[in-house]
């Protein structure tokens, strides 16, 4: 089993189209994962059937048991967060601020904090319009994506993988350059990114770059939209090659994506597409490469 | 009054949104624009501007003194992101896992783990030809951005008194840190497209919006691909839409490379002002207050 | 001397893991001994940021002098590692301990 993951720095690039068309170019061989969960939109796209959900927790929350406190105001003044709120002499948890850092659990005198486990969303594991495993999450409002739930993801989609027999696990990775990006990178095999030629999309890639450089893994590029500005084009090119990162295609600027996705379609299932041929191409050439690693 | 432009994914429009609005408003009002997307700040790539001003920006974190340690082993206990640990017979402390809770540092005791000032990133003030532009940058491997965005928005609320328009170009999705960015704001934003996959994250981001009580609006970008989804979802759900920037690939250009839009597309202009007209009307009734939202 | 790989298991035939704050087991080999010991670290599983410097305390317990393993460990746990005087193998990720072992012994793997 061989795990590619897609990532790009910035959104908006197209990282999600293009990993859910080479997910339904894979079929069979492939078991999908969404580590994008900040913003996973894999499933508008492949559809999956939910077989499985779980409550998913990261972190931990400190909670105030009123019946104990005897409002001493300890935690109060230990807090660093202002997760500790005193409303006439009452004092509470501001969830959204606390951190779980439990230092106020330490300090209060009658043991009247404790620390929980924190509910951040649930994990899904599903099956797509392709029948094909994939497994995604979904953070609830204020939750931060961690590299354990990156991990969990993962992990969860390799044993389907290696229990029925599949080639390839597609990782559709985080956005950003901290931990979830790291966790996303962590095991693979090869790492595509996904750019635009645009002065943002150059910045962030060379950003994210240094993460994929310090796991000393081996890359391949898609330069999407690429004719909205040439020279840029260029410069994200040189870039490449002084990286030793392979080329392994330019996409044109085509509304196709668009409508193909408004249509909860993937480009690759329009015909007459010439995006379709190049991903055709992109996907046998990172099948070859990952076969070849070493 | 504090207006935050924000998006339930990155890759919508919201800096090109800020960085036009800022522009646009600054023509009649006096405006300083504030990018706190820390992670991955980008306004300052679309704006021709001289520095004014620029400092390092720090986080408190524990120092080991081996000197006066016991090795008692408390602190690692007391930390609960890994951020200190015993290795053998030393102490190690990972600056950018540490959340300055202080708990290590003030549970040690013999005092053998201070607390000592760590660059997290840097400050930057700029000045362009029409307005002020702050902008917050995390080092790289930081992973906290909420403290840097707290001590960006104190910096913006001593500087700046309430007759400046305050715009912060916030950080995508929907954790802590856009609702640090945001908490604060009188009015948010929210930048969408009109796919799919734009609805699915504005209505995330406008849960979030609704949990903090905000008030709130919709501009839609590259209007005219996709489909009415989203338009019909807010007339469903009472939301006002601000303005529809239209889908033109000329836009898609002059972003491309770093460039302001409105002076060369009429039609964002227009959008602008509708944007522009909505805010001068809530300003008309602002209180420095929040503003709850009525329904 | 005491080498660890980063594993899936706990037989000379088990997969090696390519991660290394959130790999399964430490397989600890100690070539003057001849002995192969399993370190459990699955409940990094549950840690949401930090597996890494936790991973290389438990392995700095083993006092192994070598790491194999197979993408490197990151930033915060490579400076745990050089701090312990551990020289850390790469590339090693698919094979099977032996192979990995075996492969080291050859010369055969990059030293980070």
């Amino acid at each position: 089993m061989k795990e590619i993951v897609v990532i790009s720095g910035k959104g908006g690039t197209g990282k999600t189209s293009i990993t859910a068309s080479l997910a339904v170019l894979g079929g069979k061989e492939v078991v999908v994962a969404d580590c994008d969960v900040d913003a996973a939109d894999m499933h508008i796209l492949l559809q999956p059937e939910n077989l499985k959900s779980e409550d998913f927790y990261s972190g931990e929350l400190a909670v105030l048991d009123q019946n104990l406190c005897t409002q001493c105001g300890n935690c109060f003044d230990v807090c660093r967060f202002d997760a500790i709120s005193v409303n006439n002499g009452i004092h509470q948890v501001v969830d959204l601020s606390c951190e779980g850092c439990g230092y106020c659990a330490r300090v209060c005198p009658v043991d009247a904090i404790k620390n929980i486990p924190l509910n951040v969303g649930k994990w899904h594991i599903a099956n797509t319009r392709f029948k094909q495993p994939m497994v995604h999450a979904k953070l609830g409002i204020g939750a931060d994506n961690s590299g354990k739930l990156v991990a969990h993801v993962k992990n969860i989609a390799k044993e389907i993988a290696d229990q029925y027999n599949r080639k390839y696990v597609l990782v559709d990775g985080s956005p950003g350059v901290g931990c979830p990006v790291v966790s996303s990178l962590s095991g693979a095999h090869f790492v595509i990114l996904v750019t635009e030629p645009t002065v943002s999309g150059l910045h962030d890639l060379k950003r994210v770059y240094e993460l994929v450089a310090k796991f000393n893994l081996r890359a391949g590029c898609i330069i999407n939209k690429s004719d909205l500005n040439t020279s840029k084009s260029k410069e994200i090119m040189q870039f490449f090659k002084h990286k030793n990162i392979i080329h392994l295609a330019d996409l044109p600027y085509d509304e196709a994506f668009t409508h193909a996705m408004t249509n909860c379609k993937t480009i690759v299932e329009e015909d007459d597409s010439a995006i379709k041929t190049i991903l055709e191409q992109v996907w046998e050439r990172v099948k070859t490469e990952v076969r070849n690693k070493n | 009054m504090k207006i935050a432009i924000a998006s339930g994914k990155g890759g919508t429009g919201k800096t090109t949104l800020s960085t036009n609005l800022a522009s646009y408003l600054a023509e009649t009002n006096k405006v300083v624009l504030t990018d706190l997307d820390v992670e991955e700040p980008n306004s300052g790539l679309f704006l021709k501007s001289e520095l004014i001003y620029s400092e390092d920006k720090y986080k408190m974190i524990p120092q080991w003194k081996e000197s006066d340690c016991t090795l008692c082993g408390i602190c690692q206990e007391a930390c609960n992101y890994h951020a200190v640990i015993q290795i053998m017979d030393s102490i190690m402390v990972f600056p950018e896992l540490c959340h300055s809770c202080y708990a290590c540092s003030e549970l040690c005791p013999t005092n053998a783990l201070p607390m000592i000032p760590k660059k997290m990133g840097e400050l930057k003030h700029y000045k362009t030809e029409q307005f002020h532009f702050v902008e917050a940058r995390l080092s790289i491997g930081e992973e906290q951005a909420v403290p840097l965005i707290k001590q960006t928005l104190k910096y913006i609320d001593s500087n700046y008194g309430n007759d400046y328009l305050k715009i912060y170009d916030s950080p995508p999705g929907t954790s802590c840190p856009v609702i640090e960015a945001t908490k604060e704001a009188d009015f948010v934003i929210l930048i969408t497209e009109p796919t799919p996959f734009g609805l699915n994250d504005v209505i995330l981001a406008i849960e979030t919006m609704q949990e903090l009580h905000k008030d709130f609006g919709i501009v839609i970008n590259r209007y005219g691909i996709g489909n009415n989804d989203i338009v019909n979802y807010c007339h469903n759900n009472n939301i006002p839409i601000l303005a529809k920037i239209p889908n033109d690939k000329e836009i898609a250009i002059l972003y491309s490379k770093g460039e302001l839009l409105y002076n060369s597309i009429p039609a964002v202009k227009a959008e602008l002002e509708k944007i522009a007209q909505y805010i001068s009307a809530l300003s008309a009734n602002y209180l420095p207050t929040q503003i709850p939202k009525n329904n | 001397m005491k080498i660890a790989f980063t594993t899936k298991g706990s037989q000379w035939d088990s997969k090696m893991d390519p991660r290394f704050g959130r790999t399964e087991y430490f397989l600890i080999y100690d070539e003057t001994a001849d002995t192969l010991t399993a370190v459990n670290n699955k409940d990094t599983e549950n840690e949401a940021h930090g597996a890494g410097p936790k991973a290389a305390q438990r392995l700095a317990e083993q006092k192994a002098k070598i790491l194999i393993t197979g993408n490197g460990p990151g930033g915060n746990a490579a400076t745990v590692l050089q701090k312990l005087g551990v020289d850390c193998y790469i590339n090693a990720g698919d094979m099977s301990v032996k192979e990995a072992y075996e492969a080291f012994k050859a010369g055969q793997l990059k030293k980070l």
